[in-house]
């Protein structure tokens, strides 16, 4: 076998833009932690929103979009985690953001149950799998009677009042306790955000999204290549599953209200997610950031009409589907060549060392 | 001393026989062939090498351990790389990407330590000018180039070719016996499935005869190609 000096060849992930993408993404982050020192307390709830829907919708785009795992029954996670922070909160006396923690370690030790079972199914089964699991979950929690059973309950009076953090950001920003409370679970959610897309993004980059990408392409080629899916998938599982119950349980920390129906809800934790990926752009980490924003300005301008509207965002994500499969970011990536998060390894040779 | 030793080897699917009671040895640096006519259970035989299907009973040897429970990952990492007569490409990746799969995963080392020996195998394999293009937008030719490229950047002791020479024109075909011959030259032992026979014969020194999943024939070309039963069977000739 021919060894080569290590230096005639380079890799890179880095494209025209990249140095742009880099100062952008700078900018935002900035901005983002900027923004309640002057933005009113609904638009911070807005954003709260949006970024918490924008980690649910990358755990499932790295799901679907990289493990091809489409699962339908992520609100298992979420109501999971939501549901052990209000556990620890109320029935323990534990300070709500280490509740959060135990939320998504929850969600994490449902998983792999879920897992042993879901796994056992292949495309569509495995989607009915994680739903039907989801509804036990749900039917399950909705008999604890501690918590409220099938109504629900709240977070005792006081709990996220007195949160770390709290008082010091309504002394600073001369802002009343609900207001600072909201303060700190959009900071929290920023920072989930960030570090969600940059874990993934770490993840894709590495020797495991290879892998996973591989699977993804072709299992039984990928197998004789080395490649174990059923590690790669379970893996991906499990961390999607341990940040869709963080989300959950932060998510309920500030709405401090419980129910079974809306912690397990399909529509909000799994259908417009769906949605919100689909229009975005699946298999993207772009995607899910652009299709968040679309679905945000679609829920305001429609809001009035009810019922319509889940049949409006029905038909364009069928639109979408049929006449732009990879988004509209697939759509605006492909025509102008520009990635926020370059994932290819580009090979050249090195000019330099060039007589090989 | 011997690389991979088939003993017994059945496997069923329903009522139908692919693979009834083959036994044969194949020697450290030596290239066998394969022959057989349409459904003879020659691809059967590989994905029993390879681990992609369960031996019904048998036993596999390779490297002097035996494999014969061992999934398809860890025959990989033991040493034994497959083509796929259909090609298999990762078509989302880029060929060079494919190639980082098969080096980082199927010989257990990381992607910066392998990045250079896939360039060398892009260059080897006539691939170089592709590098960077998706897997799923090659021509035939090519496709089957990756799979080669691919198999050989698990770094095999033992590497399967099945029909890897077939669709190619001559000129094509040529060119891919001689990057076949210097892989053998580099002392990897080869099994290759083939139907188009000179560019067979011009590599291995054995042929192997397969038909309904049994072998009929093990020997050097010449004898095999002259033997009344293949060519009754092979050829279709009446003798």
């Amino acid at each position: 076998m021919t060894d080569h000096v290590s230096s005639a060849w380079t890799v890179t992930t880095r494209t025209r833009g990249t140095s742009v993408a880099i100062a952008l993404i700078a900018v935002v982050i900035v901005a983002g932690f900027a923004t309640p020192f002057f933005a009113p307390r609904a638009v911070i709830q807005d954003l709260f929103f949006i970024l918490t829907m924008l980690v649910l919708a990358q755990c499932w785009n790295l799901l679907a979009g990289y493990a091809g795992l489409v699962s339908v029954g992520q609100q298992a996670f979420v109501g999971f985690g939501a549901y052990a922070m209000f556990a620890a909160v109320s029935l323990l006396g534990m300070d709500p953001l280490l509740a959060i923690v135990i939320g998504g370690l929850a969600a994490l030790v449902l998983s792999v149950p879920t897992a042993f079972f879901v796994f056992r199914l292949q495309g569509a089964y495995f989607a009915i799998g994680t739903w039907v699991i989801a509804e036990v979950v749900r039917l399950s929690l909705a008999q604890w009677k501690a918590l409220g059973g099938g109504t629900g309950t709240s977070l005792p009076s006081g709990a996220t009042r007195d949160m770390p953090g709290v008082r010091l950001v309504a002394d600073l920003l001369h802002v009343r306790g609900p207001q600072a409370t909201d303060i700190v679970c959009y900071w929290l959610a920023l920072v989930l955000a960030i570090v969600t897309i940059g874990l993934i993004y770490r993840l894709l980059r590495s020797k495991q999204g290879l892998g996973l990408a591989a699977v993804r392409d072709n299992r039984e080629a990928a197998r004789s290549l080395g490649v174990d899916p059923l590690w790669t998938k379970s893996f991906v599982y499990l961390v999607a599953a341990l940040v869709t119950g963080l989300t959950g349980a932060l998510i309920y920390v500030q709405k401090a209200r419980i129910s079974p129906d809306a912690a397990f809800s399909v529509p909000d934790w799994t259908a417009y997610v769906i949605f919100i990926v689909v229009i975005g752009g699946i298999g993207t980490i772009e995607g899910p950031i652009v299709g968040v924003i679309v679905f945000y300005i679609l829920q305001n301008l429609l809001a009035d009409y009810g019922s319509l509207y889940l049949l409006f965002l029905g038909l364009l994500g069928i639109l979408i589907m049929l006449f732009a499969p990879r988004g509209l970011w697939g759509v605006f990536a492909s025509r102008s060549g520009i990635q926020l998060f370059p994932i290819r390894r580009m090979l050249a040779a090195r000019t330099d060392t060039k007589n090989d | 001393m011997p690389i991979l030793v088939l003993d017994q080897l059945s496997k069923s699917f329903g009522a139908l026989k692919v693979a009834d009671q083959i036994s044969f040895a194949l020697d450290e640096g030596e290239a066998l062939g394969v022959i057989g006519p349409n459904g003879a259970g020659k691809s059967t035989l590989f994905n029993l090498i390879t681990g992609n299907f369960r031996v019904d009973s048998g036993h596999i040897q390779f490297d002097g351990r035996d494999v014969t429970r061992q999934p398809p990952m860890a025959r990989c990492l033991a040493g034994i790389g497959r083509t796929f007569q259909i090609p298999q490409p990762f078509e989302k990746l880029t060929v060079f990407e494919n190639l980082l799969v098969a080096a980082s995963f199927g010989s257990n080392r990381s992607e910066r330590e392998v990045g250079d020996r896939c360039a060398d195998i892009l260059v080897e394999t006539g691939l170089y000018p592709k590098a960077n293009q998706l897997a799923g937008s090659l021509g035939l030719l090519q496709r089957k180039r990756l799979e080669l490229a691919r198999a050989l950047a698990t770094d095999p002791k033992l590497l399967l070719l099945d029909e890897i020479a077939g669709g190619l024109t001559e000129g094509e075909c040529q060119e891919l016996v001689e990057t076949i011959r210097a892989i053998h030259r580099r002392g990897v032992s080869i099994i290759w499935v083939e139907h188009v026979l000179n560019a067979l014969t011009s590599v291995v020194g054995r042929l192997v005869v397969l038909h309904f999943g049994r072998l009929i024939g093990i020997g050097d070309p010449a004898t095999i190609m002259a033997s009344r039963e293949v060519r009754e069977i092979y050829l279709g000739i009446e003798v």
